[in-house]
Formats: C-alpha cells, structure tokens, sequence
C-alpha cells in the first residue's frame, strides 16, 4: 500500500514522467474499486453471507470457468456500443440519458425485421439490413430531444428520460400488438434461427458482435481524440460559448451528437438481437444503458478504459447471475457493487483534487 | 360505453388519480426545491426508494403509519445526507453522484428486503381515511377526493405554503439566489452551502414521505424497484413547473389521472395493453414541451456546485 501512495504523490509532480502518471491513474481507479469490493464483502457480511466466497464464486464463473468467460466476453458486445455511444455524448457535453429507450426500440425493430427478411433473401443480407434499419430507428428515435436541445435549449436530461420511458412501453406495445409471433402463446417476436444470427468466433460460442462492440468504441475513441470532428465535439462539450465565439455551428453539432449516440445505442440492441437474443420478448428491458453509465464515467470517457470497465461489469453480472442461482445473493447486488464504485471514485477525485490544490499551495 | 362511464368507473378513476398523484406531487415538489437553490437532484429516485423501504418498515414493525411515514421521510434524509456531503459540500458531479444514488439504492433495499422477507410480500392493512364532512357527499367526485389518509391533505396545503415560502419568505428568496447567482447570495452573507443543503434535506425528507406514501398506501406492500420512475416523473415535472408550486399539483395531478386510467380500463375489462396506457402521460409533457419549450426557464446556475471565488 505504501509503494502505492509513493507513486500517487510522484504523479502529483509537474513536469512528471508519463509513466508516473499512468500509475497515479491506475492507483486512483484500482484503490476505489478495491475499497468498493470491501465495502460490498461487508454488505455481503452484515447479510450474512461470506463474501470471500461469493467473490470467488463470481471471478470462478464470470471469468475463469471455459462458459463462463465466453458468456463474459458474448455480453460485452452490446455493453461496448453502449460505452460508445455515451462517450460521443457525454463528451460533447449532451447528457443522453435516453439510451436505453434507444437500445429497446432497435432491438425490438431487429428482431421484427431480421426473421422477416430471412425469409426471402440471404441470411447476411437480411442481417445487415436489420442491423441498419434498427440503428435508424434509433436515431430517428433521438431527433425529438435533439431538436428541442439544439434549437429550443430543452434540458436534454429530463427529454431523453423521458423518451426512455416511452420508448420501453413503445418497444412492448410493438412487441404484443403489431410484431406478434403468431405462432407461439408466449408474446413475443419471432425468433431468427440461430444459424441465420452473427457468427460465433471459432470454436467458441463468443458471438462476433464483440469484435464488432470493439472495432466500435476504439473508432469513437479515436474520433473524439484525434480527429477536427471530435475535436469540435469536445469543445461544444467543454464550452459552448467558446465554440460559439470560434464559429461552430452548435445546434448542427449537437444533432449529430444526438444522432452518433442514439446510433450506437441502437447497434447495441440490434448486436444484442442478432447475435445473442434472436427474438424479443414482452416486458425484456435487460436496462443495460443506467449500469453502463457508471463505467463510462469510470473510465472518465476513455475509450480504451471503458473496455476494461465494461468487462469488469460483464465478470460481475455473468458470475452475479450464476452466484444468484447458487448463492441465494439476488443479482441486484452487482447494482450496489456498481453504485458503490461510482461513489467511491468521485471522492477519491475529489481527495486527489483537493491533494493537488494543497500541493500547489 | 354507458359502463364506462359508471359512476363506479369514475369513482375509481378519480380515487385512483388522487392515490398515484400523491407520491408525485411531493417528489415533484421536493426536485422543485433542489433546483430552485441550483441542485439538478437526479438522485431522488434513490431517495424515493430508500423512504418507501424505511417508511414500509416503520409501518410493518410498528403497525402505525403515521411512524411509517416518518421513517420514510428519515430515510429519504439519509439518502439527501450522502447528496448534501458530495455535491453540495464537496462540489462532485450531481448527474454522476445522482445516478449513483439511484442504482445504489434500488440495489440496497431490492437485497435488504430478499433478505428479509424472502420471496414472500407482507403486506400492510388498509390505512384510515379522513372524510371531509360535507365535501364528501359530493356525488362521485366527493368520495373520490375528500376521502383520503390525512397525509394527502397535508401535501396538497404544503404546496401553498411553499407557495407563500418562495412568494413572501426571506428563505424563499435565498432559495432562488442560491440557484440564481450564488455568488450574490454569498456576498449578501447567507452561506450558500448551508442554503443549497437544506433544499437538498428538504428534498429527501419529502421524496422519502412520497415513497413511504406510495409503499403504505398506494400499493399496502413493498416490492423492490416499486418506485418504478415515480422519482423522475418528480424531475419532469418540477421542469415543467418552473418554479411554481401550483403548477406542480396541476402535472402530478394529470400524471395521475393517466396512471389510474391504466388500473381502472382494466377493471372495466377494456383490453388495451396497459404500455399504451402509460405512454399518455409522457405524451403528454413531450407535446408540451415542443410546444412551450422555451429557453432560461431553469435556474442558471443549476447543476453548478458553488465554489467560493471561483469564476
């Protein structure tokens, strides 16, 4: 522990070497998630239950285990497009709280259209083409809270929350009233056979959206970084009267922002439908987009942090559930973990912060 | 149709609205609070759980209401305790910290109460009413409206008193300030941390009271996640209110009405799946809000945490 506050202190030095730096990151993100294990194994414990097992449990089936990692990595894929689409928004400073509204509707849309074209084309194609037309939607889906944003000034928090609401009870409406599969008393869409979905990767029953939820959030990544595009985004994000004064147009920007995250949030449903799910059932709201928000945030809108965040989050839900069926400990105890991180990280900035200041000082 | 509109149908209808407006109002008047004095307080969602789980305990335990609506009221403070501490004292992420409180405590008491009471749903007898004499021999609208637990006259007086607070009070003033332009309040000598954390407590104690009402009353058990957005729709609406107590009554009141129509075309055997039901209301303030959706109508420093000298 004590090596640790060592380089935590050095990377408080102007002038640091980048490698000190990174380990001061490292420090300031590890520490608060080791503290975040603690204080849930105490949870676990005033509950009663052992938390040295229970965490052995869920790294031994979310990650160890041969299935259990091939769940991890399969549940990654929609979670990355996620991450992705917040990060476009997050930092452009919108606050798309609507994504999963935006992830329901393009999976419902998937999964309505994809058996349906199956039908009289070739499985890829009909794949593709559901893939674009549920993206679509969801931006489609987004242009209401865009608009008011970008040309009326509407709270875009309270707008997207809202179409969130919507578009869950729309995404149900759908599914048992126009998308029905009539041939099942389940309601539900109809399912895409499983050899007409993604392919999985090798041997293995990793669906190939990963690669795909990879390829994405590494190409946002490098858009917000090291493009003019995402550089006009960040500083829409940062200072909008600066962008202003520099001649951005901010209204246009902030749709296109809208339109990239909705568009991300949708492939996560469509990834989801395509490769995993093959069907869409009545009242399914997996409300990925609230748990990926932490991690994002968590990874302070790094694209490449939010990889490792969401694998973290996928060991802890896929060893959660089987832990949930084995251990008695519902799977709501991943979302306390979640909080508990979140929490912890933002005073562990602030000490930091506060750290700096007195050093400066 | 004529079935439809049976005097029962309408009874229950307007009965129903009042019991779904109730835990409404008080999140709705609560937000109010919080973003009058400049904290955006996505968190209340958490605090509207933690009361309905406190308040359910109280009642369940010691088989009086009234207890159970002060434990809920306690827990939405100790939830606006976590909120005071990080956002307004130490000036963190309120969207951030916010999330954080919501996803922690729909997390904490969904386990608390597996725990607790296992798969199985206790639940609470069915609460006293005070009838308002003479008021509730209206016929349908009397009984509907004027015969409720004594809480639900008690939130409906507390919008006209918060009404006369922001109008005519001292405080109601340095609400707005601290919402406004916090360094002016700072100047005038009224501390704004101090300020912009009793809105915070107030915010918890009457989103707290809004879950305890909505766990005791509205729904007689606790169910995990049983809040179920009832904290946002208090976002919307205190949004949507701008600043005006009444107006907060009016939306919780429409919302309400939208959400017992779902329950009574139901008992009326109309066959309508409730999603669409419950996509009216949303409807509703969206339509709204592309139509009067103006700029500056929240306070400008909202969402801002205070820092003294800070430019």
């Amino acid at each position: 522990m004590s090596s640790e506050t060592g380089s935590a202190t050095q990377g408080q030095m102007p002038l640091k070497k980048p490698g000190s730096a990174i380990a001061h990151r490292l420090v300031l993100t590890i520490g608060p998630i080791l503290i975040a294990l603690i204080l849930g194994g105490l949870i676990l414990l005033a509950l009663g239950v052992d938390p040295i097992k229970y965490y052995g449990y869920v790294i031994q089936r979310g990650l160890l285990s041969p299935t259990g990692i091939q769940q991890t990595l399969t549940r990654m894929a929609p979670l990355l497009f996620l991450a992705a689409g917040l990060i476009v928004a997050f930092r452009a400073g919108v606050w798309n709280l609507g994504a999963d509204g935006q992830f329901l509707l393009a999976a419902v849309i998937a999964a309505a259209s994809a058996p349906y074209l199956a039908d009289f084309m070739p499985s890829w194609l009909a794949v593709i083409i559901a893939f674009v037309l549920s993206t679509a939607i969801a931006v489609i889906w987004s242009l209401v809270p865009a608009l008011l944003r970008a040309y009326q000034g509407v709270n875009e928090i309270i707008t997207t929350l809202m179409m969130t609401f919507l578009g869950v009870s729309l995404a149900n409406v759908l599914v048992k009233l126009v998308f029905l599969d009539p041939s099942t008393t389940v309601p539900q869409t109809r399912t895409l056979p499983v050899a007409d979905r993604l392919p999985r990767l090798f041997d293995t029953t990793i669906s190939s959206g990963l690669i795909f939820g990879l390829i994405a959030i590494v190409a946002v990544h490098l858009m917000m970084t090291r493009t003019a595009f995402g550089l006009k985004l960040r500083i829409v994000g940062a200072n909008t009267r600066a962008a202003v004064h520099s001649g951005l147009s901010v209204p246009h920007l902030t749709v296109a922002v809208f339109a990239l995250s909705a568009g991300l949030c949708g492939m996560a449903g469509a990834i989801d439908i395509l490769g995993v799910q093959g069907n869409v059932r009545a009242d399914w709201n997996p409300a990925y987009g609230l748990t990926v928000i932490p991690m994002v945030f968590l990874a302070r809108f790094n694209g490449f942090a939010s990889i490792a965040f969401v694998l973290l989050l996928s060991v802890l839900s896929i060893g959660g559930e089987s832990a949930a069926r084995r251990l008695g400990v519902p799977t709501v105890f991943t979302l306390l973990l979640v909080a508990i991180v979140l929490i912890v990280l933002a005073i562990a900035e602030y000490i930091d912060h506060r750290h700096n200041q007195a050093a400066k000082a | 149709m004529s079935d439809l509109f049976s005097d029962v149908f309408l009874g229950a209808l307007f009965f129903g609205a009042i019991t779904a407006a109730i835990p409404l109002l008080l999140a709705g008047l609560g937000e109010q609070m919080s973003e009058k004095a400049g904290v955006l307080n996505i968190g209340i969602e958490g605090m509207m759980i933690a009361g309905a789980y406190a308040g359910f305990l109280g009642a369940y335990y010691s088989e009086s209401l009234w207890l159970g609506f002060a434990t809920g009221a306690f827990g939405g403070i100790v939830v606006a305790s976590i909120m005071v501490l990080l956002c307004v004292r130490f000036g963190l992420n309120q969207i951030v910290i916010g999330i954080g409180l919501t996803l922690g405590f729909e997390g904490l008491t969904a386990l608390l109460h597996h725990f607790q009471f296992s798969r199985t749903y206790p639940r609470l007898p069915a609460a006293d009413v005070t009838v308002v004499p003479y008021l509730s021999d209206i016929p349908i609208l009397g009984p509907a409206l004027f015969k409720h637990h004594l809480v639900v006259y008690l939130a409906v007086l507390l919008v006209f008193v918060l009404a006369f607070v922001y109008r005519r009070m001292q405080l109601g003033l340095n609400l707005q300030a601290a919402g406004d332009k916090p360094a002016a309040l700072d100047v005038a000598g009224v501390d704004v941390v101090r300020t912009r954390a009793f809105a915070v407590f107030t915010t918890g104690a009457l989103a707290g009271l809004g879950g305890a009402y909505l766990a005791n009353i509205g729904a007689g058990i606790f169910v995990p996640f049983i809040t179920n957005g009832a904290g946002f729709l208090g976002i919307v609406l205190a949004m949507l209110a701008r600043g005006r107590p009444f107006w907060v009554l009016c939306g919780a009141l429409l919302f309400g009405v939208c959400l017992s129509l779902t329950t009574a075309l139901q008992v009326a055997g109309i066959n309508i799946p409730t999603d669409v039901i419950q996509m009216i209301p949303f409807l509703a303030v969206m339509a709204m809000l592309i139509m009067f959706g103006r700029k500056s109508s929240l306070p400008a420093a909202l969402g801002i945490p205070y820092e003294r000298g800070a430019r």
